[in-house]
């Protein structure tokens, strides 16, 4: 069977308390999945107690807040802290989701973060996101053409464009494809929500010249049909696409060239 | 431990060219059931309190058996066709996925078989 449960190097311990110094008032306490590749040990859960007061308002100010002033041994990926470069997606109070653009207050209580779900992990928060880029070059996300270059810009009419929206917003941030059973249990072959999106956003794309090509890449009952609509892709998304959306319209042009 | 690339694992063996008729039929075989099993709640209904010799004789109008006939295969067609998609998703290593697979499509055909034996067997007594 597929392993539901974790395996006995990853079961999670509960590890070091944090505590805010006297004085302060308006403190949140974060529980952070904490594992270190060179000690061997198993995870654990370090509570570490955040002074609001001092912090900025989203989950990634409080990371870099007990990173800077707390504990600098705290691993997690981050960049732009505005949601575009889809670093810093996380767990966090059990959704998938960018640190950077969720806010403390919206997490009621005590936050917990754990790297995203169902990944390896290389250091605390920071995923092993190699086969996950590996599935998106594998769809050739880059535009495919026959025809020699033209001398000036590839046309597109307005309509032809407006079929691009909903996709090209896609970071490629992983919240989607993390969440999704099917991926979790079936990612070796399941390219996942994330890439499937990203497969439509070229296969629907007008100026590309290579659309049974791709779609012939997909027809295949692991790298497409394991989608069951389960629609948590779409309920995670920080960006708010419906990555489910365009798997259904790859699965209706699967029908509409036999 | 493979020194594959990450994308030669994802290549892997390439796509199957395959997988749509599975999905379309399984569709196709959902849709078909809704109006069959809404008559064969109703028609159930009416013959509910009937002795074998009324339901024999309600069952052997060819259109009555015909459609029993057509909603038992659809429904264990279908029902093999959802234990295929499970088994993918769940079931390891590849040897107990094929032998549960194998082992519920015959159980499943030997059903169908059955009842469709069975249906003939009332309507034509």
């Amino acid at each position: 069977m597929a392993q539901f449960n974790l395996p006995p190097n990853s079961i999670i311990g509960t590890g070091k308390t944090y505590y805010a110094g006297a004085g302060t008032k308006n403190v949140r306490r974060f529980q952070i999945y904490r594992w270190d590749p060179d000690t061997g040990e198993n995870p654990r859960m370090d509570a570490y107690e955040v002074d609001l007061a001092a912090c900025g308002p989203m989950i990634l100010d409080a990371l870099l807040k007990i990173k800077n002033e707390v504990d600098p041994g705290l691993a997690f990926r981050r960049s732009c802290r505005e949601g575009v470069c889809g670093s810093c997606a996380m767990n966090i109070d059990g959704t998938n989701t960018l640190a950077c653009t969720k806010a403390i207050d919206d997490v009621a209580g005590e936050v917990t973060i754990y790297p995203l779900p169902h990944q390896a992990v290389v250091k605390d928060l920071v995923p092993d996101l190699t086969h996950f880029y590996a599935q998106y070059a594998s769809i050739k996300p880059w535009l495919q053409s026959a025809t020699p270059p033209p001398e000036r810009e590839r046309l597109q009419s307005k309509e032809d464009r407006a079929k691009l929206d909903g996709l090209y917003e896609c970071i490629l941030c992983a919240c989607c494809s993390t969440s999704c059973p099917s991926y979790w249990w079936n990612s070796e072959r399941y390219l996942g929500p994330s890439v499937l999106l990203q497969a439509y956003r070229w296969i629907v794309d007008s100026r590309d010249e290579f659309t049974g090509e791709r779609l012939d890449d997909l027809e295949d009952p692991f790298r497409l049909y394991r989608c069951h609509t389960i629609m948590n892709c779409t309920k995670t998304c920080p960006k708010s696409l419906n990555p489910a959306k365009a798997i259904a319209e790859i699965k209706k042009l699967m029908v509409e060239r036999r | 431990m493979s020194i594959r690339t990450p994308l030669a694992r994802v290549r892997g063996l390439g796509a199957a060219k395959d997988g749509t008729h599975h999905w379309w039929l399984q569709r196709v075989t959902s849709v078909i059931m809704v109006p069959l099993i809404l008559w064969f709640v109703i028609s159930l209904l009416s013959v509910s309190r009937a002795d074998y010799a009324t339901f024999q004789l309600w069952l052997s109008n060819p259109i009555r058996a015909g459609l029993m006939a057509t909603l038992l295969v659809t429904a264990f067609y279908h029902a093999s066709l959802g234990m295929q998609v499970i088994y993918e998703d769940y079931v390891r290593p590849e040897g107990a996925k094929v032998a549960a697979l194998l082992a519920t499509q015959f159980v499943l055909f030997l059903l169908g078989a059955i009842s469709v034996i069975a249906v003939l067997k009332v309507a034509l007594a």
